[in-house]
């Protein structure tokens, strides 16, 4: 688990944990490139949360597995640090895996989204299932990449609730509070570290 | 509308125990937080709520042991308030399984707390919690678990704290508070067209028809604490009084 120093790390823990797996906390880049699995929790802002990233030196490690489509779990500011930047951090340089601006939902809805929203994947997803995910988010992602799988989710406006390429798993909800629903997703991503392990 | 209205069960906490009053006094055993919350999950709530409702007036902080054996078994978001002083004490709950964390009196003492909390941990983890009376011309801010009228405007109040990054109001009213008498709808409706943020409406549900009204009047989701502990009903069966009424819930 990469150390986003955000606040869901205990919640993300304590899912893994129900499925038998004990997360560790990533120390350095060698540990983030040689893992079977990683993990990017985030809670908080986009410039905060790189700035962390990038403290640790883990920025090439995470772009690296990324691009090979190895075993790796963004969630929620984690998903939008795969982006060039956010409206949410002008001046902050996400990874840049995908090349999008992330922006502010609009329209005459409640900010932050928090609550209950259905995740309806295409037809080309392998681990994304439909059903109820659980969002806090103000910032997202308002289309599915180039080369990228990816579900949608209405909030004034189609969004991008998530995305798959290859073993990575970018989710803009919270798997690790949605319920059994999110538990089975992780599980099925937990599967994909086992395989390349 | 897409985003479905939420129940959200609130266990407030004395002791390690689940406890339940009228009016924030008179505190009776509701039982153990954890088998609550499972059970609670089971039935379908949408999240959960835990007040330490003696953390202030006794001025200790929160069980921290509570809160991390609620997180080992909940797998929906936990909101924990209670004792919430400085910006640290949010990132001790938080570390410790709190998804969300509510804030009350410390802010009103001191409402810069709001934006330093929601400037490290983020607007979507700070949840203004505003205990309200009535007044007659409308709503003061209530603090100490109801012990102290501040006179502080509740509208304003709510209006300036997520001007400086609160990012969903937890709005009790202290006067239907465990009384079973319905929301105050007023409350709700005034608070909910004033800010953008999401309000959850609290004190007083007794009926679904309360929540049904309560999510009409604004609410993005409702509390609920006395029916449920005192088994009168369940979330599942309030969630299928909620969807004939034709709310969107999760089912």
């Amino acid at each position: 688990m990469v150390p986003t120093g955000t606040a869901n790390v205990a919640s993300v823990s304590a899912a893994f944990l129900r499925l038998g797996a004990d997360l560790i906390t990533a120390a350095g880049p060698d540990q983030v490139s040689d893992a079977a699995g990683v993990v990017v929790p985030g809670v908080g802002a986009f410039g905060a949360a790189m700035a962390r990233v990038d403290a640790l030196g883990l920025r090439p490690a995470l772009r690296d597995r990324i691009g090979q489509g190895r075993p790796t779990l963004v969630v929620c500011v984690g998903m939008q640090l795969l982006c060039r930047d956010s409206e949410e951090s002008p001046g902050a340089d996400g990874l840049g895996a995908i090349d999008h601006t992330v922006a502010r939902f609009q329209g005459s809805i409640r900010v932050p989204q928090l609550g209950w929203n259905r995740v309806e994947p295409g037809t080309g997803s392998r681990l994304l299932q439909p059903g109820w995910a659980y969002f806090a988010n103000s910032y997202r992602m308002s289309q599915i990449p180039e080369g990228w799988e990816g579900a949608t989710t209405e909030y004034g406006g189609r969004f991008v609730s998530a995305l798959e390429r290859g073993n990575v798993l970018a989710c803009q909800f919270h798997p690790e509070l949605s319920g059994a629903w999110g538990a089975s997703l992780l599980a099925r991503w937990l599967d994909t570290t086992r395989e390349a392990a | 509308m897409t985003l479905a209205a939420r129940v959200v069960p609130c266990l407030d906490i004395k002791d390690g125990r689940v406890v339940k009053g009228v009016r924030f006094q008179g505190l009776r055993d509701a039982g153990d937080p954890v088998e609550c919350a499972a059970l609670y999950e089971a039935q379908g709530a949408d999240e959960i709520v835990l007040l330490d409702v003696s953390a202030t007036p006794e001025g200790r902080g929160h069980g921290l042991d509570t809160v991390r054996r609620v997180r080992s078994v909940l797998s929906i978001p936990l909101t924990v308030g209670g004792g919430v002083r400085g910006a640290d004490d949010a990132g001790t709950l938080l570390e410790a399984g709190a998804d969300k964390v509510g804030v009350n009196t410390a802010a009103v003492t001191r409402p810069a707390l709001v934006g330093e909390i929601a400037e490290r941990y983020g607007a979507q983890c700070t949840v203004l919690a505003v205990d309200a009376a009535a007044t007659g011309q409308g709503w003061e801010v209530v603090v100490e678990s109801g012990r102290r009228r501040t006179g502080i405007d509740v509208i304003e109040w709510c209006e300036k704290a997520t001007a400086i990054g609160a990012g969903e109001i937890l709005l009790t009213s202290w006067d239907r508070d465990g009384t079973g008498e319905g929301y105050d709808l007023a409350l709700v409706e005034a608070v909910s067209s004033a800010v953008t943020v999401p309000v959850i409406a609290s004190g007083g549900a007794d009926t679904a028809a309360h929540l049904v009204e309560a999510l009409k009047s604004g609410a993005s989701a409702a509390l609920v604490a006395s029916i449920l502990h005192d088994g009168h009903t369940t979330v599942s069966d309030l969630k299928h009084e909620l969807a004939s009424a034709g709310i969107l819930v999760r089912p």
